[in-house]
């Protein structure tokens, strides 16, 4: 089944639109973030930690504990990822809207942490999703996260967005579906059975 | 107090604003109308030119946590809770209908025939409480 949906792209104005309009934006972007708490494990303990009176994160201008995916545009990542949340995850990174950004909290969202020989983790939220601000430890202090969403905020006071990060960002390199570049190379089994000399695709 | 007897300041500086200019006060709502959709109007379209668009097919699914979503949109609720929607239309929309009610009341020549009218009015309701109250709606749970 294909779907025709147009490519991603930043608005028309983007590139004439004077530098202080960006400046505006970034400003309104970076002191207005709603969080969309993916808490897992015990890092959501210290995230939630961080969002209460003593380290509150609401003055930094991130408000807590979005609804949904859809109202969010920080997802913050905090715990471990076993397998089985794994698409879950990935689903709803694909559901937040443009412009998302990703803070990978605690050692086994930034790579599996002491989980690193398990079965069943994800070896690190960011062979599933693109992350841009780690913060290390297990779990880190609230201020640990107090200082990635700082470094995020300086992240996007100098961001530049463009139509070509977007598609980077959606792997805008592929332009075709996995689908379309392999069908040529299965043949149809009837197909095989019924022809003679058994054609080579 | 009475409530046509006391304008709030913004009120007053618009009325004030609108018989000095000399133009008919419809005007000057027409013109606060205007400027909102004017407002909305620059928004949306700051949002058309500026804001980015990437459409997948992932992002378009309905949101269910993550998961695929099965079943309808749709779910059925229970037809007893059209009792809270029957309070509702007793007290709230009742009170709405007060409201205008308290400008009128002052005047000669509205006054008492409004207070007969919306006796029925309330009387009408009235009966609806009753009928809730006997059959212990009202009853704390």
């Amino acid at each position: 089944m294909k779907v025709e949906l147009p490519m991603p792209r930043l608005g028309l104005a983007n590139n004439d639109a004077p530098l202080p309009i960006k400046i505006v934006l970034n400003w309104g972007r970076r002191y207005s973030l709603w969080v969309f708490n993916f808490g897992l494990a015990c890092c959501a303990i210290e995230f939630i930690a961080a969002s209460m009176a003593r380290h509150d994160f609401m003055r930094l201008g991130v408000i807590p504990f979005a609804p949904g995916p859809r109202q969010a545009d920080l997802m913050v990542v905090s715990g471990t990822v076993s397998d089985k949340m794994a698409p879950a995850i990935r689903r709803l990174y694909d559901q937040m809207p443009e412009p998302k950004y990703v803070i990978s909290f605690g050692s086994c969202a930034n790579s599996g942490g002491p989980y690193w020989d398990s079965y069943c983790v994800t070896k690190g939220v960011d062979t599933l999703i693109p992350v841009d601000v780690y913060v290390p430890g297990c779990p880190p202090r609230p201020e640990a996260l107090l200082q990635g969403i700082i470094r995020l905020q300086e992240k996007i006071a100098s961001e530049s967005l463009s139509t070509k990060a977007i598609r980077a960002k959606y792997a805008g390199s592929r332009r075709v579906t996995s689908g379309e570049v392999t069908r040529p190379l299965l043949t149809n089994p009837q197909a095989d059975a019924t022809l003679a000399g058994g054609e080579q695709s | 107090m009475s409530v046509s007897g006391h304008r709030g300041s913004l009120d007053r500086a618009l009325l004030t604003l609108t018989r000095l200019s000399g133009v008919s006060p419809y005007l000057t709502v027409g013109g606060v109308v205007l400027a909102g959709v004017l407002l909305f109007a620059a928004a949306m379209g700051a949002r058309l030119v500026l804001a980015p668009r990437a459409p997948t097919v992932m992002k378009l699914t309905t949101y269910e946590c993550g998961v695929d979503p099965v079943g309808e949109g749709w779910a059925q609720t229970n037809v007893r809770y059209f009792l809270y929607a029957f309070l509702y239309v007793v007290f709230a929309v009742d009170a709405v209908f007060l409201f205008p009610w308290a400008t009128v009341i002052r005047s000669s020549d509205l006054g008492r025939a409004s207070l007969v009218e919306m006796a029925i009015f309330i009387c009408v309701l009235l009966v609806g409480l009753a009928h809730a109250a006997r059959r212990g709606l009202l009853r704390w749970v």
